[in-house]
């Protein structure tokens, strides 16, 4: 097999970071090449160098046995190189057809072009139709368009950025499917994750990154998932100790909250019932885009729900603003850390002060005690070694990881009877993300109830006592997490509550 | 090649800084623009920014700096609430035109009762004549989520209208005799709002400032809701996850900016400007706008932007009716200031990277 | 009061006159709006257009040579918006109030001199008999080449937005510049053109009124015209053909108010002059009160880009 991608030395330094040092590698025609590394890696500023959107402080690249600079994204994709992005690449309130033209250079007019759309995502298994809106579109479908938009451009080289992130796992066999089929059809591709097991599924190649530079490469069909853990992280993990589940009375109890969507393109909240037990961790899995954020403003209080639908230890606390929730015992932290769970151009101790002032007394008459509050903040600081110079620093100068330290720490450090976080490890460097499960799961030993939302299963595998899934704004009857497979999970993500019960 | 790096943190340092920048580059564009009218540009930037406060007549001119700067700093302090928090209200001139309107006809519906409860009845009047003016984009927002930008400012249009019509008809003085205009309220001792020590400027809208840029201060910096106004503006999502309720917050920036344009009103009607009159809507309150940016929306700062504003316009006339520069000058570079202001503002968040990193 | 004096063929023709400044400020701004940009200095971009184009109408003796620098003049002033906004990432609602203060005092700065002084109007299209049609021939074909000419401006954007691929580059850029970004479609120079164009189109509302409605320069004679500009593009949920109601019906409205008072309506004249802000607050209401009002308002509007990698 001859090469069709070469990096050579390719650095590129941002300030205070050197994203890229010294990567040198080469990608197999027609090869599925990974491309691993955890969240700050440098995989995302390779992958823009490859597409023309980063240009390289030093180092040079070869496509085709020739020099490849692309100035841009278009001199990228005209050489044959594109792209499917983790966010940022579609219009919502454009049609399928008009996201799929921006992306190509010359594209055939609008009747030609929805012809060629619905020939190529039904050639593909991925069936589109060219006519729809992307914003009603499914996370699952919306990556067919950006599939399908690469596609109709021959590439030689289809880069994909952490794909599988957003589907179920039969949308993640049909995906894999697909690329199959290019690679045989001599197309290569480099395929960004950190998902080890899908890794050793798919692709015949490998590339280790951290810290910015090759620590490995190696053909993951041969090496075992620890392994490739080992390298990528550098350093072994510990997984959560397992604690005694000793489970009390229900804490938490969500009635058939049914709720509008917060925006046009979200999901209502239909008949959602939740029971949830001191000391028992819920994990509540699901695609982006059903209902989660929904779900969290509707416990946090920022939306208020019909009267009787959300108690907490039996009080009804539906029509209470989030200062009275927070007063009764039940804490939130939002998935989206800077502008959400934190404001990111203020300091450490002014976000301590956000969701801190009632359960930590920062307030009196009305006036706040700067002093106490950072006198938390330092707490949350020391209790959740987050890396910064103190809690005088803006919330937008530490990493993600150490924010995400941060918001979870304030939350668990106010000893909430309830706790519930959207994608609590979401965007975290592998040790942050075990901290804090491991701090989700400690709260739970000492008598909350938590609720998990999150994207990643295997996390909620790991933590979770039972787990729901959400699908479309509808939440599953819960399962004990122990009498759960992959596969029924896939269908109960997929929204077959029916077989479920069958099942049952 | 000229890049902008964002900085981790703002910068206090700039923040601090760009105001004087702002200033610095305003008067040398200034000056070219009065060379360009004709005018020596040294004689004509002493002529505004030196001699009303050291010259030969500066005893008269520091008393008018306050005169004028009052208003202004009531009005934005109130104004730099709202846009910390993302509330544009742009009308205050309507409210300072209706809490004038309200305070007068409070005042003169006793006409010509002599007690001393008139005058903080007016206040009281004028206060809430502007609060009220303010509360229909404040409502209209939070119950049907109109533009409170639109609504307020089509608001100042309706308030000169009304203005009009109490200076020709129903406020008008009734004993003079084919001229529009309310009685002179500055003359009746109930409702004076007279100078309170002599030759300082000093009338009950300076010292109502003064409380009102104290207040705020601690309010912003102190206390919860001034937290939650930081909060909206900085990041909204967040201040609802803090629990801020953006109508209560709508209400209240309205609110406060409306009581406190209508005061200014007031002051102005029954002091410096004396009645009810057709042009008695003097534009403060559009200036007012640049006075709260000016100031980093922090109420210290508006006193020094101000003061500052006043200068330019008792400068203004000063240049006006020494020089020959024609008033609207005035206007062209106070609009100057802002747009150097919000220029020089970049180095707050970015800094300037000049070459480098971009080797193709 | 004598309502038979307002002729209704006279009303429509000189509403489609009183309607005409407003729709160009209107249709520009809503260009600039889909890019993503929120420009609230039309009003400053207006008055300087009305002064520009009369003060080079009034020295040329032409008012097509007004109308041609009037359109340099708001383009000008939205540059300086435009690279405050785009380049120095300033916040755009301050910036825009800033361009309407700034615009205010040099327009009349550059007036001095000029009040009280008539400038040449322009002559209204002779189209012959056509012109002498009853009621037909004073609406459809008896106007000046700027009324038609802004009727084309509305659907040739229209037509742009629609059907051409810049337009759907501009709608792109707007919905979401991170994509756009990412496609590699160069955010802030299309934003940048967007706000130029909807600089020339609110010079040109502005020369309108200076040369052809009042035709004289008054300070400050827009009297609020660029805001209901702003107005009539939310009222128009970012669509042309709606933009085209709108400004006609505020048109309609202002003719409307001034008839009824030559009329002698037993009404305030303060209140008929009133009328027309206060029928935008109410049309404004309505339209929020709709359900999904501001759904169709471009995704990314009056947000900052900044390409951060």
């Amino acid at each position: 097999m001859s090469e069709l991608l070469e990096l050579n030395g390719l650095t590129k330094a941002y300030p205070g970071v050197v994203a890229n040092d010294d990567v040198s590698f080469s990608i197999a025609r027609g090869g599925i090449h990974a491309l691993l590394g955890e969240n700050g890696a440098g995989k995302s500023t390779l992958v823009k160098t490859v597409y023309g959107l980063v240009k390289p402080d030093a180092g040079t690249m070869r496509l085709n046995g020739s020099d490849y600079a692309p100035a841009d994204p278009r001199a990228a994709r005209a050489s044959g190189v594109a792209m499917v992005f983790q966010h940022f690449s579609l219009f919502e309130a454009l049609s399928v057809a008009e996201n799929v033209g921006l992306g190509m250079e010359n594209p055939p007019g609008p009747r030609d072009l929805g012809r060629r759309i619905w020939e190529v995502s039904h050639a593909y298994g991925l069936p589109l139709d060219p006519e729809r809106r992307v914003g009603g579109l499914s996370a699952g479908e919306r990556q067919r368009v950006e599939i399908v938009r690469c596609l109709l451009q021959d590439p030689k080289l289809l880069i994909m950025d952490e794909p599988t992130s957003v589907l179920t796992p039969q949308e993640v066999e049909v995906l894999f499917a697909t690329l199959r089929k290019l690679a045989r059809e001599g197309t290569s591709i480099l395929y960004i994750s950190h998902k080890l097991e899908e890794i050793r599924a798919l692709c015949d190649a490998a590339t280790i990154l951290r810290g910015g530079r090759v620590v490995g490469e190696c053909d993951p069909r041969e090496v075992s998932a620890g392994e490739l853990a080992e390298r990528m992280v550098g350093e072994t993990l510990t997984a959560p100790k397992s604690r005694n589940a000793s489970v009390g009375d229900v804490v938490l109890d969500v009635a058939k909250l049914n709720l509008p969507p917060v925006s046009k393109f979200g999901a209502a909240l239909r008949d959602v019932s939740i029971s949830v037990r001191a000391g028992e961790v819920l994990g509540i899995g699901g695609v982006a885009g059903n209902g989660q954020d929904e779900l969290l403003t509707a416990l946090s209080g920022e939306r208020l729900a019909p009267a009787g639908t959300i108690r907490l230890e039996g009080t009804d606390i539906s029509r209470a603003r989030p200062t009275a929730r927070r007063r009764a015992g039940l804490l939130c932290a939002p998935e989206e850390r800077l502008g959400h769970a934190a404001a990111p151009d203020m300091s450490l101790t002014e976000n301590a002060a956000l969701t801190g002032t009632v359960r930590k007394r920062l307030t009196r008459n009305g006036f706040l005690d700067w002093r106490r509050t950072r006198d938390f903040a330092q707490e949350v600081i020391d209790a959740f070694d987050v890396r910064t110079p103190g809690p005088q620093a803006a919330a937008r100068s530490l990493s993600g990881g150490n924010l995400q330290k941060f918001v979870i720490g304030r939350e668990v450090l106010q000893g909430p009877r309830v706790l519930v976080v959207n994608q609590p490890t979401w965007g975290v460097d592998a040790a942050a993300a075990a901290a804090i499960r491991q701090a989700l799961m400690d709260l739970a030993s000492q008598g909350a109830g938590i609720v998990v939302i999150s994207q990643d299963l295997e996390e909620l595998m790991e933590i979770s006592d039972r787990f729901a899934a959400l699908n479309e704004g509808r939440l599953s009857a819960s399962v004990p997490t122990a009498d759960l497979t992959m596969e029924r999970i896939g269908l109960m993500l997929g929204g077959a509550h029916d077989l479920e019960a069958a099942d049952a | 090649m000229i890049r902008l790096v964002r900085r981790p943190a703002p910068s206090r340092f700039w923040a601090a800084l760009s105001p004087l920048l702002a200033v610095a580059l305003t008067m040398a564009v200034g000056a070219a623009m009065f060379a360009a009218l004709g005018s020596d540009p040294l004689v004509a930037l002493r002529t505004i920014f030196w001699e009303p406060i050291f010259g030969e007549f500066a005893w008269y001119f520091r008393g008018q700096l306050l005169v004028k700067a009052a208003p202004l700093i009531l009005i934005a302090v109130g104004l730099a609430m709202g846009f910390r928090a993302g509330v544009w209200n742009i009308g205050a001139e309507g409210q300072y035109i209706i809490g004038a309107i309200c305070g007068a006809a409070a005042g003169l519906a006793l006409y010509p009762a002599e007690t001393r409860l008139i005058f903080p009845l007016m206040v009281a009047a004028g206060a809430l004549g502007g609060f009220l003016w303010a509360m229909i984009p404040a409502f209209l927002k939070v119950r049907f989520g109109t533009n409170e930008i639109l609504v307020s400012l089509m608001l100042v249009y309706v308030a000169e209208n009304l203005l009009a019509s109490a200076a020709v008809s129903w406020l008008r003085n009734p004993e003079s005799v084919g001229f529009p205009g309310s009685r002179n309220l500055s003359r009746w001792a109930s409702s004076a709002n007279p100078e309170l020590f002599a030759n300082t400027g000093v009338h009950w809208g300076v010292v109502a400032a003064l409380i009102a840029v104290i207040l705020g201060h601690v309010m912003l910096t102190r206390h919860l809701m001034g937290f939650h106004i930081r909060l909206a503006g900085s990041a909204p999502r967040a201040a609802r996850f803090a629990g801020m309720v953006p109508g209560r917050m709508v209400v209240f920036c309205l609110g406060i900016a409306g009581v406190l344009a209508g005061m200014a009103g007031l002051f102005e009607v029954t002091g410096p400007a004396g009645q009810i009159s057709i042009d008695f809507g003097s534009g403060y309150g559009f200036t007012a706008i640049i006075v709260a940016f000016l100031g980093r929306l922090n109420p210290l700062g508006i006193v020094a932007a101000g003061l500052l504003m006043a200068l330019t316009y008792v400068g203004g006339d000063n240049a006006a009716s020494n020089l020959g520069l024609p008033v609207a000058a005035i206007s062209a570079f106070q609009g100057m200031l802002l747009f150097f202001l919000l220029a020089v503002d970049v180095l707050t968040n970015f800094r300037i990277q000049i070459g480098r990193g971009a080797v193709a | 009061m004598d309502l038979s004096s307002i002729s209704l063929t006279l009303l429509i023709a000189s509403l489609m006159v009183a309607a005409t400044p407003i729709l160009l400020a209107a249709i520009g701004e809503m260009v600039v709006e889909r890019a993503g940009v929120l420009n609230l200095g039309v009003e400053g971009m207006m008055i300087t257009g009305a002064i520009c184009g009369f003060v080079a109408g009034v020295e040329t003796g032409s008012p097509w040579a007004g109308f041609l620098v009037a359109a340099i003049g708001g383009a000008a002033m939205a540059a300086l918006f435009g690279f405050l906004t785009q380049y120095l990432l300033s916040n755009q609602v301050a910036t825009g109030l800033a361009l309407t203060l700034f615009g205010l005092g040099l327009s009349s700065l550059l007036g001095q001199g000029y009040v009280g002084i008539k400038a040449q109007t322009l002559r209204r299209v002779d189209l012959g008999p056509l012109s002498d049609l009853p009621v037909v021939g004073r609406i459809i074909f008896g106007h000046d080449p700027i009324v038609y000419l802004s009727l084309a401006l509305v659907a040739g954007v229209w037509a742009f937005l629609r059907y051409s691929r810049a337009g759907l580059i501009l709608r792109a850029v707007g919905e979401s510049h991170d994509a756009a970004h990412a496609l590699g479609y160069h955010v802030r120079r299309v934003r940048m053109l967007a706000v130029l164009f909807g600089g020339a189109c609110a010079g040109l509302g502005g020369a309108y009124l200076s040369l052809v409605r009042v035709p004289q320069w008054t300070e400050g004679m827009t009297a609020g015209a660029g805001w209901i500009a702003l107005a009539i593009v939310v009222f128009a949920s970012w669509r042309a053909e709606r933009v085209l109601i709108g400004a006609y019906l505020f048109g309609g409205i202002t003719v409307l108010q001034l008839n009824l008072q030559t009329a002698g309506a037993r009404l305030p004249v303060e209140l008929l002059s009133a009328a027309p802000y206060l029928v935008t607050i109410v049309v404004l209401v309505l339209i929020s009160g709709r359900a999904g009002g501001r759904a169709n308002a471009p995704a990314d509007l009056g947000k900052p880009f900044h390409a951060s990698a």
